[in-house]
């Protein structure tokens, strides 16, 4: 994926320091909290883009985040949302979705959080096929607290935990996914954020369990220990080391460091959703009537 | 020789000497400068520990379990909502009498979500058998941590240890700290010997199986010994901790000012150096005040504390937590104490620091004041609130 370098005069609010989606943020609450160079910023504009692409009503939105610094994103968003404790996303927005089908329920964190802590409820929630959408933003470690290692970190990664390179096998979040049943999967870097806010879009008004994962840098931890660079640095390596293959077998995804990796939609099926399934049952159960 | 560190090096320190066999850590904020030190020592081959990053609090103490039960040397470190976690295994811990020493840095629990300081996880896991004791500084927290070693592992108490002390104001913050040179704290801490391991295959044993209505009252009655025998032993490996290092920590709490006071403020953990600055603020005015700062908060040194504020007349005890729809949880044991004597001091329950709230010397020395005229009562009266 050579960067193409595109003159074009930025959107009026940019140069008066605001965001161009600032009608979905919550303005009192920025400047967020995130390090100069770490992927979140694009990661949540993506999203306000296909929002707003889409003329989605925020009322019709919730976002539902877990701890860590994806974990913010709940509490810049204009929308409802809610800031679970750790691990916990998926459950609330499963709770949320029984209660309220007609509202879309996104849930937005980070790999600690969706992976390791929370990582039952992941598979769980695939498995029913329960009609939300995760978005999960893969940074290689727990960023928020200091860079340890966690279940995304290649092998060789260096962590705070792991200071001559992490020796546990990693999760490919892609694989999971896929094995666990999940009838759409995605996977982009935050250098795409075109892709990333068209993958969102589909997400959005598609049925049934979505999952997407976007390699973002954490300059200020996995990247600093790991000597890749300032955030540009990284989004420079995606440029040259990202390969998009839709449709490739979720099984070939793997992320090895310094190597080639896979990206673009791998998974993109029909499937009867949680809440059809139980309609269903329900109908049965009453003779027919739905 | 004294050192300048943060409370999380301290404790991190004690346990490369303790050297346990196995730690299982989840990174948490803000114990998980802890994990980082330890998986530093263990990655320079400092300490033969196997370090096990585990995905959750609840597999960090579960790994605890198994690994002690299996006859290792067992720590680990928490706080706040990680604690919260735990406390499912940490009830299975101490049933299981297992002497896994942990440290807690003290922190609110959620909601609305904190990072910050709070003793709302050490009250949430106040009876689940564990014994805990509290530290004012990062000294005291590196020297807990040996005494709590060899008091969890003493053949009558073997009993999970947390050691207490305030997230951030403890764990950051950077403090000269003496640590104890390798030979004489590792001589100290001894060896583990445990009793029935699970590797011990020539005799065989079971951990962990059911008990019915036939069982389970006796089994919990036996765990009451356990927790019964840490007062006695508390003192023991106090004063053998005192002929190891010349350090004096005598009794279950310590009595500042305390002799002739006749207004008194009874605080755990970090507070209890502003308490020490008002005490002598006010001292030097010339009033009668004092301090009781408890260091062993389970169990619980009733008679002991009692003893030492039956002269006091009034005694204003500070709870870092609200114990909701009752009195603080401090409060209500010291007020326990005093339950069968008649000579006892106007009590007044102070709620004070939650979810990192600062407490300054004013507060203090405002709070020993009003004393003089305050009017006992049940209420819960607040510092430093803006209400
Ligand atoms: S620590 Fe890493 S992930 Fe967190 S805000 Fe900073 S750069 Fe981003």
């Amino acid at each position: 994926m050579p960067v193409k370098e595109k003159k074009q005069a930025p959107p009026p609010e940019i140069a008066q320091g605001r965001h161009p989606m600032e009608k979905y943020l919550r303005t009192d609450r920025i400047p967020h909290i995130w390090c100069a160079g770490c992927g979140l910023g694009t990661t949540v504009s993506s999203f306000l883009y296909a929002m707003d692409n889409l003329g989605l009503d925020p009322d019709s939105v919730a976002v539902i985040s877990g701890i860590g610094c994806t974990g913010r994103v709940a509490g810049y968003v204009r929308m409802d949302s809610y800031h679970t404790t750790h691990g916990r996303p998926i459950p609330f927005a499963t709770g949320l979705k029984l209660a309220k089908p007609d509202m879309k329920a996104v849930v937005f964190s980070g790999d600690g959080d969706l992976f390791a802590i929370g990582g039952n409820h992941f598979i769980h929630a695939a498995r029913r096929n329960l009609d939300i959408n995760v978005i999960c933003v893969n940074n290689l470690n727990y960023g928020m607290t200091g860079g340890q290692a966690g279940p995304t970190t290649p092998l060789g990664g260096r962590c705070t935990t792991s200071p001559y390179g992490n020796f546990e096998h990693p999760f490919n979040l892609v694989y999971l996914a896929a094995s666990a049943g999940a009838p759409y999967v995605a996977r982009w870097t935050s250098l795409d954020v075109r892709r990333l806010q068209r993958a969102i879009e589909e997400m959005l008004v598609r049925k049934g369990f979505a999952f997407l994962e976007i390699i973002a840098p954490c300059p200020t931890n996995y990247g600093r220990r790991n000597k890749l660079g300032e955030g540009l640095d990284e989004l420079r390596y995606y440029a040259e080391h990202a390969v998009i293959e839709h449709g490739a077998d979720p099984a070939d995804t793997e992320i090895l460091p310094g190597k080639d990796f896979l990206v673009g939609k791998f998974v993109d099926e029909e499937e009867p959703t949680y809440w059809e399934m139980y309609q269903d049952k329900v109908a049965e159960l009453e003779g027919g009537r739905r | 020789m004294r050192k300048v560190m943060t409370g999380h090096k301290a404790v991190a320190e004690a346990m490369r000497q303790i050297e346990p066999n196995v730690v299982a850590v989840y990174p948490i904020t803000p114990q998980s400068e802890i994990a980082e030190y330890y998986a530093e020592y263990v990655h320079n081959g400092l300490v033969s520990t196997e370090l096990v990053p585990v995905e959750s609090e609840h597999s960090a103490m579960s790994a605890c379990v198994g690994a002690s039960a299996a006859g290792a040397r067992v720590m680990t470190a928490t706080a706040s909502q990680g604690l919260a976690l735990m406390v499912e295994i940490l009830y299975i811990a101490a049933s299981m009498r297992l002497p896994i020493v942990m440290a807690l840095a003290n922190r609110a629990l959620s909601g609305p979500i904190n990072i910050h300081c709070d003793h709302s996880d050490a009250y949430l896991a106040r009876d689940a058998g564990a014994i805990q004791i509290f530290a004012e500084s990062a000294q005291e927290a590196y020297d807990y941590t040996l005494i709590a070693q060899r008091l969890a592992e003493h053949n009558q108490v073997r009993l999970p240890a947390i050691v207490n002390l305030d997230g951030f104001t403890l764990t950051h913050s950077v403090q000269v700290v003496e640590p104890l040179d390798d030979e004489p704290a590792k001589k100290f801490v001894g060896s583990y010997k445990p009793i029935y391991p699970l590797l011990d295959v020539d005799n065989p044993s079971t951990w962990g199986p059911f008990a019915m209505p036939d069982y389970y009252f006796e089994l919990k009655r036996a765990q009451v010994a356990g927790i019964e025998a840490v007062p006695e032993t508390f003192l023991e490996v106090q004063k053998e901790y005192e002929k190891a290092t010349g350090r004096n920590y005598r009794g279950f709490f310590e009595a500042y000012q305390l002799e002739d006071a006749e207004r008194v403020l009874v605080v755990m953990g970090s507070t209890a150096g502003t308490a020490k600055v008002a005490v002598d603020e006010l001292r030097a005015a010339g009033e009668k005040v004092g301090l009781l700062k408890v260091w062993l908060y389970r169990p619980f040194p009733y008679a002991e504390v009692a003893e030492a504020l039956s002269h006091v007349k009034q005694v204003a005890v500070l709870d870092r937590a609200i114990s909701f729809g009752a009195q603080g949880a401090l409060y209500s044991d010291i007020a326990t104490a005093f339950a069968h004597r008649d000579r006892r001091p106007a009590l007044f329950n102070y709620i004070y620091g939650l979810g990192g709230r600062d407490t300054t010397t004013e507060h203090l020395t405002q709070t020993l004041s009003e004393l003089k005229s305050a009017r006992p009562g049940e209420e819960l009266r607040y510092i430093g609130l803006r209400e």
